[in-house]
């Protein structure tokens, strides 16, 4: 298998907290990969360690076969890219949507920025007619368009995805979802994606782990996820209670 | 709709900018307009601006010399139709001297501002987003220059450096710089750890670039905002200074220093030292009004529309 | 079913710099003892409804309604004075986050208790013990722990109890619950309906659940109005779901992804012009 993620044994700790204890999987190229579990599960905080927001206190990250030390370089952000839960909070209030994209280009030297840019906002469905507006004069799923253009704008093979839509009314979540879809195919990208939702994470990945007070649970494949074939209690509450309340008495 | 039936408003307010230019002014047009609608913050805004037509007019309109009176003929004159403000002590013009003071005034205002805040906005940007021993020692060092009174401190680094204007501005900016980095130290705390300056470390940006370039436009209104009150606190100590006779020199029309002079004769010649304090008075007031108009205008938390 | 609430032809609009913004536009309901869900996305005027109903819109806000009744009480002429005693005693909100509605320092026991002398007069170690017998009565098993405590000291879902027991506790009879479940994880979520059905069936109350989530109320209520740009664009009993006319409604059932239902590309919602009319 060609392993585009690895990680072994992965251990954070905010200071005397341990958010993960010793989790460990295998991401394939071109693979989908889902993390579900509750707040407090340490779902998020994976995601966070792979991209070097995280203390990590122990384990080993391995990205595309190279090995990750504490710091990250300019070069492993061009593989890895991630997308914010918040989109209200993850684009800076103060920069237009041209200077947000413009930002990794220059950071990263690129030298034909007009052409991408412009590719970038195509590509996500917003046209150039968003291109100089403020965070604040877009909707939550436009705001989530820009994070993910931003994200593809350095073609990165891994795209993390911390709840992209948790945030999104139902519809929009469903056109944010759909574009996903669109540029894992189009780019063949690798995804990691977090949720809470048990629904969007069976819809978007091949393959899940549960997780639950920074261990694993369990891990599944859609399909068993959709069969119902799970062996945990825990999974199994998530499931009920993803299909909405039921009157007991 | 082609651009030529749009009106200006229209092109300023427009939701879709076509242009970085455009997407600027607009961005200035709303922060005016909310900053138009406080009469109070305009009533400031104009004194400043008379404040700055005075100092570049100084020479033509102020009627005499400020620094050459006549000591035979109106010494000490009250104010009537020759004198409007009437004479000091040297038989100098009160209004000639409150005229070319506000030079004075001005230089010190800006000087201040110009190094005290960029200095404060460093350090507290720079300290609040390393975090760790750089920021104990940023901020111990900032604690020390704030355990002292502002004019004690300011006196001392006078009598250090000398009397005189140029110095009284710099021991001005000296003591003043960190309340400024505080605020930026605290601004920077509560965005530091947002998604937003997350996903500029994800582009792989350099810690500089992520202070300079995102950390800090974010702290630079609130400052403006903090620098304008200050302002008026910077007049009266320089003031301070130059009526403890250690700033501005004579014959040096400075607004303190005038006040100084009037002292002997507070009792029987009040206008003397009067006419300089209503003109500070009023300067600091026209400071603090535009500080507050532009903290309801600039405010990031009013940052829609 | 008698009829507790009434509502007729209610607007809610927010003058702004840029022209009103109408929240709410003539939408009309009833109310009996019963659950009545209200569903929409964000912008749909479900909240403002609520408030409106509650007394908590913002003062600048301009409301106006053919009738706006609770049991016979014109809430849009009542005097101030009547409001406030109305709300807490005889209806109760719970809003989404606890973190936001619980004061921060006073104990959480101490406020179940300020609530209720507010509303009856009763002594202190009466009101003591019946605001004990309330937080059990949210499943709190440890309630004389809980009630020391102060708000942040508690989980989400503990302070969410804790909210519902501080608004249940005068024994109002009509119950708005905006959200009351969206910050909190799945399990617990499905506890905390759990316990508000069951007051709610127990002590007669009449309850309006303001969600975005269809499903979720579609659940748990009797009847479920779905709101669009500020109108009712369908009322329907929950059980009926499934066979809802209006495009938005089906457009916004379908568009959810579901397990073991492998739709690629999610359809998405078509918004039509004419729906917001």
């Amino acid at each position: 298998m060609n392993s585009a993620l690895s990680i072994d044994r992965l251990e954070v700790a905010y200071d005397h907290f341990r958010a993960l204890k010793g989790v460990s999987l295998e991401v394939a190229a071109g693979e989908s990969f889902g993390l579900v579990g509750e707040s407090g599960s340490g779902k998020s905080t994976l995601l966070r360690a792979v991209a070097g927001l995280a203390p990590v206190i122990g384990g080993q990250i391995t990205v595309n076969g190279e090995k990750l030390g504490n710091r990250r370089d300019k070069a492993f952000y061009r593989q890895v890219q991630m997308v914010f839960q918040d989109p209200y909070g993850s684009l800076h209030p103060r920069q237009t949507v041209d200077r947000l994209l413009l930002e990794p280009l220059v950071i990263h030297g690129f030298k034909d920025i007009e052409p991408r840019i412009i590719r970038a906002l195509d590509e996500v469905g917003l046209g150039s007619g968003f291109r100089f507006r403020y965070s604040h004069q877009l909707s939550g799923g436009q705001r989530q368009r820009v994070a993910i253009a931003r994200a593809l704008i350095l073609e990165p093979s891994i795209l993390l995805l911390d709840e992209p839509t948790s945030a999104l009314d139902a519809s929009v979540q469903a056109e944010v979802l759909n574009l996903l879809e669109q540029v894992r195919r189009d780019h063949r990208l690798t995804f990691v994606m977090v949720s809470h939702d048990l629904a969007v994470i069976t819809h978007m990945c091949d393959r899940l782990m549960v997780m639950q007070d920074g261990e694993e649970v369990e891990r599944l494949s859609a399909p068993d996820l959709s069969a119902r074939r799970v062996t945990k209690d825990y999974t199994r509450n998530l499931l009920v209670a993803s299909e909405g309340f039921r009157r007991t008495a | 709709m082609s651009l030529a039936t749009m009106t200006r408003r229209d092109w300023l307010l427009s939701e879709r900018p076509q242009s970085r230019m455009q997407a600027r002014l607009g961005r200035t047009y709303v922060t005016w307009r909310r900053f138009s609608v406080n009469r109070l913050a305009l009533a400031g805004l104009a004194i400043i601006l008379a404040l700055l037509v005075v100092a570049a007019l100084a020479d033509v309109i102020s009627p005499y010399s400020p620094v050459i009176g006549d000591l035979r003929g109106s010494r000490l004159l009250p104010p009537g139709p020759e004198h409007w403000l009437g004479t000091d002590g040297q038989g100098r013009d009160i209004l000639s001297r409150l005229i070319h003071g506000s030079r004075l005034t001005l230089f010190v205002v800006v000087l201040v501002a110009i190094i005290a805040a960029p200095v404060g906005l460093l350090v507290g940007t720079v300290a609040g987003y390393a975090g760790g021993w750089t920021d104990a020692i940023l901020m111990r060092m900032t604690d020390i220059f704030l355990a002292f009174p502002k004019l004690i401190l300011a006196l001392a680094f006078v009598a250090a450096l000398g009397p005189g204007i140029e110095n009284a501005v710099l021991a001005i900016a000296i003591t003043s710089w960190p309340p400024y980095a505080r605020i930026a130290r605290a601004e920077t705390m509560t965005v530091r750890n947002s998604d937003y300056i997350a996903a500029v470390r994800l582009m792989g940006a350099s810690p500089l670039r992520i202070v300079i370039l995102h950390i800090m436009p974010l702290c630079i209104s609130s400052l403006i905002v903090r620098v304008t009150l200050d302002m008026a606190g910077i007049i009266l100590t320089a003031a301070g200074l130059g009526f403890l006779g250690l700033g501005a020199q004579p014959p040096l029309p400075e607004w303190g220093a005038m006040i100084a002079d009037g002292r002997r004769f507070i009792l029987d010649q009040w206008w003397v030292a009067a006419a300089p304090g209503f003109a500070i008075l009023i300067v600091s007031l026209g400071f603090n009004l535009l500080g507050d108009g532009l903290r309801d205008a600039l405010d990031p938390r009013g940052g829609g529309q | 079913m008698s009829t507790m609430l009434e509502v007729e032809d209610l607007s809610v609009s927010f003058p702004t710099r840029t022209g009103m913004i109408e929240a709410v536009r003539g939408i009309s309901f009833s109310l009996g003892r019963e659950r009545l869900g209200i569903v929409g996305e964000s912008g749909s005027g479900k909240s403002q409804t609520g408030r409106a109903i509650m007394g908590l819109t913002p003062p600048n806000a301009l409301i106006s309604a053919d009738r706006l009744e609770f049991d016979g009480i014109d809430l849009l002429n009542a005097p101030p004075q009547l409001r406030r005693d109305l709300r807490g005693n005889r209806i109760a909100m719970i809003l989404q986050d606890p973190k936001y509605s619980l004061n921060p320092v006073m104990s959480i026991g101490r406020q179940i208790v300020e609530t209720l002398r507010t509303h009856e007069d009763v002594g202190k170690a009466e009101a003591r013990d019946r605001a004990l017998a309330m937080l059990e009565a949210v499943q709190i098993r440890d309630s004389r722990r809980v009630y020391d405590l102060y708000p942040h000291e508690v989980s989400g879902g503990m302070g969410q109890r804790a909210m519902i027991a501080m608004m249940l506790i005068a024994g109002p009879e009509l119950l708005i619950a905006d959200e009351p479940t969206s910050a909190l994880d799945v399990t617990v979520q499905l506890d905390i309906l759990g316990i508000l059905d069951r007051l709610v069936r127990e002590r007669g109350m009449g309850l309006i659940f303001i969600s975005h989530d269809l499903r979720l109320v579609s659940s748990f209520c009797d009847r479920v109005i779905v709101m669009y740009a500020g109108r009712i664009v369908e009322e329907l009993p929950a059980t009926e779901l499934a066979n809802a006319e209006h495009p938005y409604t089906r457009g916004l059932l379908n568009c959810m992804p579901e397990i073991g239902v492998g739709r690629h590309p999610l359809p998405v919602l078509d918004r039509r012009p004419e729906w917001a009319l």
